[in-house]
């Protein structure tokens, strides 16, 4: 087995029993970055000269005793909508081709201080607005399942370069389905916290109210380990949360007796893809076997979910992006008249296309007129959702439900129809306007060999009845790594 | 569709967000908006009479920060990015005629 | 017969208030300093940099809302402003809209008319701009953003106000009572109180209000005087020709003494106002109103009191001492040390307030210490300065805050009071001077006088003249 296709728990305990070093492990992934990147394209900055230094850095500090965490040692890709000091971090977006930040977000100094090597930065859409990664402005990220497939989105250059084993693990945020999603379309392991339990502090704002950074690995196990070390309290993010529970490994049990999973009726409707259906149920079935106790009831008002978080979100992002103007930081226009010319040149050279149209959108929505009708009306459908899953969350310990309407869609299909794109979120979306914690795992494949993924939801605060039952599920199958990561190494 | 968004609309909300559209942007963004109305729209079969408006998912309040002075001259690494910088400062157009 | 107009003001006051750091970040709010030395990601609106509140801009808003006669809003919360302009590095300002800290007070001002109450519609906090400066060589601006996040109160009255007297005395009042609190300083100069004028004009009887402009920049009580009686004749002259008056803000230029519409097409004035979704709402309890009423610092009306039952000084200057918050420290903290509070009062009233206006000053400019004016009143006390003396040191006290003990120590100015010294010179200016000493003895009282200015010149100032003059006329009888 090569140190790629171990998991980041496995590669660690070898870095700390002196088997492998930190730098290895970091060659070992720029190596597979070298060889694969030319057909999947997951980074959009990988930082060879910088890893390399810091895993000999991070190697001293292990042989001293100073770092003896479970990931230290391990290198890791972080998407690039978080700041990282002195590496460039663009959002994937020509705006700020040019940016390199100042100071690390708090997340990310997490992983540091644990001992993790960052490698580099991450493709993504446009702002983390998008389902494929395809409204990057440094090009498209593939599937390296099949590299003539979307990864999803906007995580979609984290959960790719985790697939072909071009990192260990990977941060990525989600604000609609953005880590979930992609990880579905990907085959691998991503958790999108509750709201508040890891710093926003340096996370490049898209919807402030639904964003949430979260992990992408290859297992259960490994996402509750991340989870652990970047979930903190941060004085420098308003909406942290002072959490004291945040030892998630220790949900790590293959039990669920008992376990209460309801399955919303309203998921396995007519646009839900027939085998995506079929994989989720079978999971259910495993999950029933194991001891839980599995029943169908009406979550109610999903069909709610998308129009209220494109409001929101829109809105959010429009007064969010608006810092981006040509005289801080990022792109200015090469030729204007005047400050309003300027304004208007930069910005719309900047962004692209997804990224205007939700500016738009947004910037209408919150207008003079218009505020109460759309805006405030999406903020009381929010508190319906809210209340549609405190009902549900007084049943039942866990929602078991697809990621994703189908398995990845084929290059150049979605971006022609967005509000047909914005119908694929259908599923992800109501946890980040209820600011709940999702996981989504492997469960099988389509017929074309495209990875399905599982997902589990839980109330506020209830991470570990998620890792739990993830958990259990996945002690029922082994890992698959697509054809194309294997092929690489050894 | 229900949704009209006319020219002057489009206009508008370009003078909002300072964003200047190319004439077929424009009619793309006329479709794109309206269609996302309509689709908005869909809300208002919702009663949300008596329902607080939600902005923030946890009751969390009062989070405040000591009156106390934390950051020192960080004037370089502030200019350090900025497209035009002049004295110390960031470089704009003039303002005033 | 020519129609009656009325004047409608109301006022938009904003106060920088006195905290250390700005409302969001940890950078210090000092004045001066170089062009973006006190910024950090989150005042320059660095991407993925989160605002976290100051308590003390709350403690603050919430005095002056209770010293205003408001009514708190006990859960408040911030809402952005969304605008584009240079000084504003996130291109939205955090302010209050929809739940302002506090609303429905007011306060009491004295008009010729008499007593009369100026309502307050609302008070919010939020946070001041950066500051642009414009090059005089190239066709640029330049943006600094130390003032970026400073923290402001906005203080909305309703429109009550009826003539530039009532607006200034308003003004006053406002000023004194947020001073007093120790919530700013309040220089309109310096731009920590800000006034932006609403004025509309109606024919008197109408109930109805006109249409009102907005006026800003406005940075002396003197400029809003002169900048509503223009912008009152500009709008009854419109009135008068059949035009009608446009909604619109409008700038104040104090030199041309006239003022222009601040219009763009590219201002749409539509701020898309929303909660502000990176702050959490701000809950203020019964016990913490009740906790600042209680800390609230004694207020002019009881001060004054205070003075001319403690202190046994007369009316008017308790009136004058009161008028401005840093008098009346100076006066309590000079006096507590040297126990006179009439010499101190004398030192205040007198030659402070007349260096004050040579200087075009304002006493909440002061900078010398109440340590300083103790020890020279009781130097000349003690006799070891004379008057003229000590007026010389009082300047230097005035302008560099000097120790007076020392600065007449090393410049030798203390009086001579030795009367053996004195009467060397004193025989010495006879001898030198003797028509004036027959003068003298022949009955010209008058000649004295130049004597004694002889003698004073020989001592370089430095001798009490009344001892001189005693000496002086022993000798000269014996």
């Amino acid at each position: 087995m090569g140190l790629m296709d171990m998991t980041a728990l496995a590669l660690a305990k070898k870095i700390r029993a002196g088997e492998v070093s930190a730098p290895e492990a970091a060659r070992a992934a720029l190596d597979q970055i070298k060889k694969l990147e030319g057909a999947v394209h997951a980074y959009v900055t990988v930082d060879e000269e910088g890893a390399l230094k810091r895993a000999a850095e991070v190697q001293k500090k292990i042989e001293a005793g100073k770092l003896t965490g479970p990931l230290a040692g391990v290198p890791a890709a972080i998407k690039d909508n978080m700041c990282t000091k002195d590496l460039p971090t663009t959002c994937s977006s020509r705006i700020l081709e040019n940016f390199v930040p100042t100071y690390t977000a708090q997340a990310v100094q997490n992983l540091e201080a644990a001992g993790v090597v960052v490698l580099g930065k991450t493709n993504m859409d446009e702002f983390a607005m998008g389902s494929t990664t395809e409204t990057s402005a440094y090009g498209v990220t593939r599937n390296p399942w099949n590299p003539e497939h979307v990864p999803g989105g906007s995580s979609g250059g984290s959960c790719a370069a985790v697939a072909a084993n071009e990192c260990s693990f990977a941060l990525g945020s989600d604000t609609g389905g953005s880590i979930r999603q992609p990880s579905s379309f990907c085959g691998v392991t991503g958790i999108k916290p509750t709201y508040g339990t890891v710093s926003r502090y340096g996370l490049i704002a898209y919807g402030s109210s639904l964003d949430q950074i979260g992990p992408v690995a290859k297992d259960v196990s490994d996402c509750a380990a991340i989870l652990e070390v970047i979930a903190s309290y941060d004085e420098k993010d308003s909406t942290s949360i002072r959490r004291e529970d945040c030892d998630f490994t220790a949900a790590l049990k293959d039990d669920v007796k008992g376990m209460k999973i309801g399955i919303p009726r309203d998921y396995f409707g007519s646009g839900l893809d027939k085998e995506v259906k079929q994989a989720v149920l079978a999971a259910a079935e495993i999950l029933r076997e194991k001891g839980a106790e599995v029943e169908e009831f009406d979550l109610s008002l999903v069909e709610y979910a998308i129009p209220a978080y494109y409001t929101i979100a829109s809105a959010e992002a429009s007064s969010n992006l608006s810092r981006f103007d040509g005289i801080k930081y990022g792109y200015r226009a090469k030729e204007y008249e005047g400050l309003h010319q300027m304004y208007k040149k930069s910005r719309s050279e900047g962004f692209g296309a997804e990224v205007k149209r939700r500016i738009m959108l947004g910037s209408f929505v919150l207008s003079s007129g218009y505020y109460d009708a759309y805006y405030l009306k999406a903020l009381r459908t929010k508190a319906l959702i809210k209340q549609a899953f405190d009902r549900a969350f007084a049943k039942y310990d866990v929602i078991l439900g697809p990621a994703a309407p189908a398995t990845a869609p084929r290059l150049g299909e979605s971006l022609s129809d967005p509000l047909q794109m914005y119908l694929g979120d259908i599923y992800t979306i109501s946890a980040n306007l209820a600011g709940i914690p999702g996981i989504c795992v492997p469960c099988g494949k389509d017929g074309k060999g495209l990875p399905v993924g599982l997902q589990l939801l839980g109330d506020c605060f209830q991470e570990k009845k998620i890792l739990r039952a993830a958990y259990s599920f996945e002690c029922s199958r082994t890992y698959e790594a697509p054809a194309l990561a294997g092929k690489a190494v050894e | 569709m229900a949704n009209i968004i006319s020219d002057e609309t489009i206009e508008y909300v370009g003078i909002l967000a300072k964003l200047e559209l190319s004439a077929e942007e424009k009619e793309q963004a006329k479709a794109d908006m309206g269609r996302m109305l309509d689709y908005i729209d869909k809300l208002n079969e919702l009663d949300t009479a008596g329902i607080e408006p939600m902005s923030h998912v946890f009751p969390v309040q009062n989070v405040f920060r000591e009156d106390v002075v934390t950051n020192g001259d960080d004037r370089e690494a502030i200019l350090k990015n900025a497209p035009e910088e002049k004295d110390g400062a960031f470089v704009v157009p003039r303002t005033v005629e | 017969m020519a129609k009656q107009y009325e004047t409608v003001i109301g006022l938009e006051v904003h106060v920088e208030l006195a905290t250390k750091t700005k409302i969001f970040c940890g950078c210090s709010t000092q004045f001066g300093g170089a062009p973006n030395t006190h910024t950090c990601p989150v005042c320059t609106g660095m991407p993925g940099s989160l605002p976290v509140l100051n308590k003390q801009v709350v403690e603050y808003a919430l005095a002056v809302g209770l010293a205003t006669n408001c009514q708190i809003n006990q859960h408040c919360k911030f809402d952005r402003k969304n605008y584009f302009y240079p000084d504003n590095p996130q291109n939205y300002q955090i302010s209050q809209l929809y739940l302002p800290i506090c609303h429905d007070g007011g306060i009491e001002i004295e008009t010729p008319a008499g007593k009369k109450i100026i309502g307050i519609h609302e008070i919010h906090m939020e946070e001041d701009a950066g500051k642009l400066i414009h090059d005089e060589w190239e066709d640029c601006s330049l943006v600094d953003f130390n003032r970026s996040g400073v923290p402001l109160i906005e203080i909305v009255s309703e429109p009550d106000m009826r003539s530039a007297e009532e607006v200034i005395a308003y003004l006053d009042k406002l000023r004194l009572i947020i001073q007093y609190l120790g919530a700013s300083d309040c220089k309109l100069q310096e731009g920590s109180m800000r006034a932006d004028v609403n004025l509309s004009v109606r024919e008197v009887g109408t109930e109805k209000f006109g249409t009102r402009t907005e006026m800003k920049n406005l940075n002396s009580f003197k400029a809003i005087a002169r900048a509503i009686g223009n912008e009152r004749e500009r709008q009854i002259d419109l009135l008068e020709s059949g035009k009608a008056v446009v909604q619109e803000t409008r700038r104040w230029d104090d030199t041309k003494e006239y003022s222009y519409a601040m219009r763009s097409k590219e201002d749409a004035q539509d701020y898309r106002y929303f909660p502000d979704p990176d702050l959490t709402p701000v809950y203020i309890s019964d016990e913490w109103i009740a906790r600042v009423r209680a800390a609230q610092p004694e207020l002019r009306t009881e001060k004054l009191q205070r003075y001319k039952e403690e202190f046994a000084i007369p009316d008017y200057d308790a009136g004058i001492l009161t008028s401005s918050k840093r008098l009346a420290d100076l006066f309590e903290e000079a006096t507590a040390i040297c126990k006179k509070p009439k010499k101190v009062s004398n030192w205040l009233m007198g030659e402070t307030l007349r260096l004050l206006k040579e200087r075009g000053q304002e006493p909440e400019e002061l900078r010398f210490s109440p340590e300083n004016l103790a020890k020279l009143v009781e130097l000349v006390d003690a006799g070891t300065v004379n008057n003229r003396v000590a007026k010389e040191v009082f300047e230097k006290i005035f302008t560099d805050d000097i120790d007076p003990e020392k600065y007449v120590e090393d410049h030798g100015l203390k009086a001579v009071s030795d009367e053996g010294a004195l009467r060397g010179t004193i025989e010495a200016v006879i001898a030198a001077n003797p028509q004036s000493v027959t003068d003298f003895k022949n009955g010209k009282e008058k000649a004295i006088g130049f004597l004694v200015g002889q003698t004073m010149k020989a001592l370089k100032g430095k001798a009490d003249p009344g001892t001189v003059n005693k000496i002086l006329k022993e000798t000269l009888s014996r």
